[in-house]
């Protein structure tokens, strides 16, 4: 799978999609500057850029979501309006979203035809869309039931449907927005395969995403955003890795964190036999043994939704579970009123979470309020039966300043600071109890590059000055620079423990696929 | 229990359940598209007053059936205003449906008829005639009475009530309108991306939603009883979303649910039954309270959870 | 991403809002053959224009206050307590049964009895839907609509089959001992040349209610308990982060809540009927709401809505003895403000915030 097939590109044919000069601002904020691109049929190509660049953006206008400020769209050489997501249809565009547009307790059926029905009848509709939908399944690798429940499908064959749906609908461009975000190794390949086949009965496929790797393997083209500006449209096997992550952040980037060896310590953490159900029932964490000792940093990787989320939970006392848990020696509980985030603080224990919006800040909160959250128990923010906002406040600007949070106002609500300052006000508030343990979760996820170098700074530090941290993140890169040892989890489990040292990106994939040893 | 008495219950059951399963499938199609309504009360109340008032002053139940209708329509429109256009809190939408109805109704009553707050008393063309279905009258030992007492001898909104049950079941699961309407409740989003326009499927639910709680108005004061008054919905529309939930959002559940409430009903009528039946001796203030002391119980989830539809309640904004 | 300056979101809205509520409120008063602009007038000098109106209006505004902070502080922990009816009445409940079980002596022994038995008993009637939705998910607004209904029907049978004196015809207590009397401004103010308040009901309660408002503000935002109920508020799976409970704090947002509503029974049944009747608190729970939204589930906001409130009240009753509007008229305009201020708050609110953008853009 590393030949890319170089379709040829008869000058004479109108490319498939070409935007002219689209603009789209929200408020002050440029989100679309200018863009322009050609994408001719039958090719893939990339859309790459950082969180914010304006990809969804521009995607968004295509699939009539936005109207641009300004621009033109071309589908096939002709002039298109696309004033709604029924024009994109019929324009012969397709779109498979990053959180994908399926109800849950439909058939997969159901959702093919939803909007695309024959009639103002069922029965016919469904009976079309069963024959047609086993011959797309056999023509591009599509294999699914039609007749299963989204909810009972994995995240993958939710995908399919995705693209069946498209397909069904005589999709001719297919746009798919970070589709491999959610998905394993093995997963993502199947994927590429598909998309292969596509290109080969003639398709366009627009692959945004914010991973080279995968620009690399399967585009023809690609085009690099930033800042909402189109920065470059290359062909894919005419351009590196590395210069694509130059225009994409705008100047060299540090893969590597200067960082001196780490000296453990005594252990600080210590896990056995962890073990978690959810609500429905499922098994989340499946006996999980650890340990953290003290000046070291513990990566946990591992594709989204294998555990990595329940474990955080569990040890920040936010979810209960099974087994045994010791911080300093001491065992925490895992059950019971007692298992919650206010004695985990207590122990020692500060957690950073992976989604600070829905759990690490209240964003109508001021800043200062968010520094007392999960802290507001502390003796010093107290006046007798009251708090003492006062303390609070000069505590936050302190720690405002010492995390270089901008604006250093205490008072402005917390929805008000840019995805950067919204994590250093988190990290400021737990890493500045002076934890033994930190927990940290996507602590750079919706974080600019400027923030992402002094997010990894601090944690170094932290290090450093003996504190345990277990750090869990999605993006590989981040676990293999920051980690002084990296444990991988799949469907619940530790597959195995690695030094960053002596292993590479393709035997952590493969642990993350749940395929362990030696196999490549 | 003799077969009369117990044949008299049943068919006040069917009378007093009649009201609140036309609620009932009104609440079931706006809650199914995602739109909670709280408001079926207020719009009950308020097709109760206009069908009585128009069915006094023009002679004809029809006409008065087609006003009851029009004003909860306009009441459905300020729910679909509040909670899709602008999207508003939708309980707190329907609480001021409830009162705006509950005030205007006696407003414009005192201002019309002058009469505490009541309509005149309907009679002849002005309400519902009960409707003898052919062969009543049998003389077949049990199935005569039966037939005769129980199943004819209705109004036709009873029938109509009762046909609903098949056609809701049908349009939400066998049509193109159903399956949208289905979906718009689970997730909005997919719909807006099957290039299905939300905002008009969703009025369209609370149109349909409005047009039954016209009905079920209009049953009260036209069929039920002989004229409007003062709060005559009596927390029936309340009644009938605990029903929604009993029957977890679907339509044969539904009838199920309001037949077992209609008959709660029924003997909190008939306290003398009650008496006989339990050999004790039951305050009446308990039979009126069961229908809600039961609902809490089924509320509670001791009867099996009810999980509402997935997008129920949130308004639907577009994200990118 | 429009933005409003603080004071538009918390004074010009509300404003707004209750400005449209009031000119269809006067439509209908047109719609109904009356002068909207007599019926102003009528009430003004009916609710405002005596001491004995003035005694009236604050009267009820003591009412809505407690209903208005009861619905206040559930709002704050992002639960709809539709049940400030039941809570009250049963709260009533709770006082009468203090007031008739011993001949007091003095109303100062009596009085903060009956506040605390007011607020068990309406907390108590709080707890129940509270527990089911905190522990089974049982949604609060519909269960505490049917504790309302559950409520009328025991008050009732309390009522007739236990309170009511044998022979009595109301369905009502026995009257109160006069040492649970509570005094009356006509009691406190009023000189030796001139009587004040006469005949009026409004009494200490008023006061006690300040108070209550005074002491939700240093909950709601000075204490560590209103810290974690407007945390939760904001955000559930927050809230569980921080290691805030929350069963605890629906619990106590409901508790606090119905023993506001509970306490309200000091005002109508021990100071104004001085013994406890069928239907005692009026729709002052429900009126509580459309305080509560208008006031921004603030205590000063609640303080003025509630005022507004009583003023409508006691004017209406003016309207109907004068004029021929009827009192439910009231119900209309309380409908509208819960609309306007409550689930059309958008509407008012996005064409105000691009005023506001293009004024500052330019």
């Amino acid at each position: 799978m590393t030949a890319v097939e170089n379709q040829g590109q008869p000058s004479s044919a109108a490319p498939a999609i070409e935007l002219k000069g689209i603009s789209k601002a929200f408020g002050p904020v440029q989100a679309n500057k200018d863009i322009s691109i050609r994408v001719m049929p039958g090719t893939v190509h990339g859309i790459i850029g950082e969180n914010g660049a304006g990809k969804s953006t521009l995607m968004s206008i295509l699939f009539g979501f936005y109207k641009a400020d300004a621009g033109e769209i071309f589908i096939n050489g002709n002039l298109t309006q696309i004033p709604d997501s029924q024009a994109a249809i019929s324009a012969g565009i397709g779109m498979v979203f990053q959180h994908f547009k399926l109800v849950q307790n439909f058939t997969v059926l159901e959702n093919v035809i939803l909007g695309t029905e024959d009639g103002a009848m069922l029965r016919t509709s469904l009976s079309k869309a069963r024959t047609e939908l086993e011959r797309l399944s056999e023509e591009y690798e599509l294999h699914v039931d039609p007749d299963e429940l989204i909810e009972e499908l994995s995240v993958g064959h939710q995908q399919r449907v995705e693209i069946l749906k498209a397909l069904y609908r005589k999709a001719e461009i297919l746009i798919l927005d970070e589709p491999t975000g959610v998905l394993t190794p093995a997963e993502a390949d199947h994927l590429f395969r598909i998309l292969d086949n596509l290109r080969a009965e003639g398709k366009t496929i627009i692959l945004i995403t914010h991973k080279l790797r995968e620009i690399m393997h399967i585009t023809d083209t690609v085009s690099v955003m930033r800042r909402g500006e189109m920065t470059a449209t290359v062909k894919t096997a005419e351009t590196s890795p590395e210069e694509l992550a130059e225009l994409m952040v705008g100047r060299k980037v540090l893969l590597r964190v200067d960082k001196a060896p780490a000296k453990p310590g005594k252990p600080i953490l210590e896990v056995s036999n962890l073990q978690v159900t959810d609500e429905d029932g499922v098994k989340r964490l499946k006996g999980i043994d650890l340990h953290v000792r003290a000046g070291e940093i513990l990566g946990i990787a591992g594709v989204s939704g294998n555990g990595q989320s329940a474990l955080l939970h569990v040890l920040g006392g936010v979810t209960q579970a099974t087994g045994e848990v010791k911080i300093n020696g001491t065992p925490l509980p895992l059950t019971g009123p007692k298992a919650n985030g206010r004695t985990r603080r207590e122990a020692g224990i500060s957690h950073v979470p992976e989604d600070r919006h829905r759990e690490g800040l209240i964003l109508e909160f001021s800043a200062w309020e968010n520094m007392a959250f999960g802290y507001h128990h502390d003796p010093a923010y107290q006046s007798g039966l009251l708090m003492n906002n006062k303390a609070i406040r000069e505590d936050t600007v302190k720690k405002m300043e010492l995390f270089d949070v901008r604006p250093p106002i205490p008072t402005i609500s917390a929805k008000s600071f840019s995805g950067g300052n919204q994590q250093k006000l988190v990290l400021a508030r737990e890493i500045e109890r002076d934890p033994d343990l930190l927990l940290v979760g996507q602590p750079t996820r919706g974080v600019d590059i400027g923030a992402i170098e002094f997010i990894h700074q601090q944690l170094i530090e932290l290090r450093d000055s003996g504190k345990a941290i277990l750090l869990v993140s999605v993006e590989l890169d981040e676990i293999m620079s920051l980690s002084d040892r990296i444990a991988v989890m799949f469907d619940g489990k530790i597959m195995g423990e690695r030094l960053p040292s002596e292993t590479n990106e393709t035997e952590l994939g493969l642990l993350m696929a749940g395929m362990s040893g030696e196999a490549a | 229990m003799d077969l009369e008495t117990l044949l008299q219950v049943l068919d006040s059951t069917i009378r007093l359940a009649t009201p609140l399963l036309l609620a009932c499938l009104a609440g079931l199609f706006s809650e199914r598209a995602g739109i909670f309504d709280i408001g079926l009360e207020g719009k009950m109340l308020a097709a109760a007053f206009f069908s009585g008032a128009v069915a006094y002053t023009t002679g004809t139940v029809w006409l008065g059936l087609l006003a009851g209708i029009a004003a909860s329509l306009t009441l459905s429109g300020i729910h679909g205003l509040a909670s899709i256009t602008f999207r508003g809190n939708q309980l707190i939408s329907g609480v001021a449906i409830n009162f705006l109805a509950s005030g205007m109704t006696v407003v414009i009553a005192e201002d019309w008829f002058r009469q505490g707050g009541r309509t005149p008393s309907l009679v002849g063309d002005a309400r519902f005639k009960p409707i003898e279905l052919p062969l009543s009258g049998i003389d077949i030992p049990l199935i005569g009475p039966i037939y005769t007492d129980l199943i004819s001898g209705h109004t036709i909104l009873v029938y109509l009530a009762l046909l609903l049950v098949p056609a809701s079941w049908w349009l939400l699961y066998r049509t193109r309108f159903g399956l949208r309407l289905r979906a718009v409740g689970e997730n909005p989003a997919a719909v807006d991306t099957a290039g299905i326009n939300v905002t008009g499927l969703r009025f369209a639910a609370v149109g349909i939603c409005g047009v039954l709680c016209g009905i079920a108005g209009a049953y009260l004061a036209t069929a039920l009883q002989a004229g409007f008054v003062k709060e005559m919905s009596a927390g029936r529309g309340f009644i009938a979303l605990a029903a929604l939930i009993f029957a977890k959002w679907r339509p044969w559940h539904a009838l199920v649910a309001c037949l077992l409430f209609g008959l709660l009903q029924a003997l909190s009528l008939r306290p003398d039954v009650v008496t006989a039946m339990t050999s004790f001796d039951v305050p009446v203030q308990l039979l009126d309270a069961l229908p809600y002391i039961l609902t809490v119980v089924i509320l509670a989830g001791f009867v099996g959870k009810a999980i509402p539809p997935r997008a129920g309640g949130e308004p639907y904004v577009k994200e990118q | 991403m429009d933005r409003l300056p603080q004071w538009a979101d918390v004074f010009l809205i509300p404003l707004i809002s209750v400005l449209i509520a009031f000119a269809i409120s006067g439509l209908v008063i047109v719609g109904i053959g009356e002068d909207p602009v007599v019926a102003v007038q009528t009430m003004i000098s009916g609710a405002l224009g005596s001491t004995y109106g003035w005694g009236y209006t604050l009267y009820y505004a003591t009412n809505f206050i407690f209903t208005g902070l009861a619905v206040s502080v559930a709002f704050h922990a992002r639960l709809f307590n539709i049940g400030g009816e039941g809570q009250a009445l049963l709260g009533g409940l709770g006082v009468a049964l203090v007031c008739l079980a011993v001949d007091w002596p003095h109303w100062l022994v009596a009085l903060p009895v009956a506040m605390i038995a007011g607020a068990l008993f309406g907390a108590a009637w709080a707890a129940v839907p509270a527990y089911l939705q905190a522990k089974r998910g049982s949604h609060i607004v519909i269960t505490t609509i049917m504790f309302n209904f559950i409520a009328a029907a025991l008050l009732n049978y309390v009522l007739v089959n236990h309170l009511k004196p044998p022979r009595a015809q109301d369905p009502s207590s026995a009257r109160f001992p006069s040492g649970t009397n509570l005094p009356t401004f006509q009691d406190m103010f009023s000189t030796a040349e001139t009587t004040l308040f006469r005949g009026a009901p409004v009494n200490i309660t008023f006061f006690i209610a300040l108070i209550a408002c005074l002491l939700v503000w240093l909950l709601i935002w000075r204490t560590k308990l209103g810290y974690q109920i407007r945390s939760y508020g904001q955000s559930e799976p927050a809230a569980i982060y921080a290691g805030i409970s929350p069963v605890r704090i629906t619990m106590i947002a409901m508790l606090i809540s119905g023993g506001l509503a509970g306490m309200m029974a000091i005002n109508n049944v021990m100071g104004e009927a001085e013994k406890l009747v069928l239907n005692a608190v009026e729709g002052a729970g429900f009126i509580g709401i459309a305080v509560a939204l208008m006031g921004r589930n603030h205590p000063v906001g609640v303080i003025l809505a509630g005022f507004l409130f009583g003023f409508l009240v006691q004017g209406g009753a003016e309207l109907q003895f004068t004029t021929s509007i009827p009192r439910d008229l009231i119900v209309v305009i309380q409908a509208l403000v819960i609309l306007f201020t409550g689930a059309l708050d958008n509407m008012v609110r996005i064409p105000l915030a691009k005023l506001f953008t293009r004024k500052g853009g330019a």
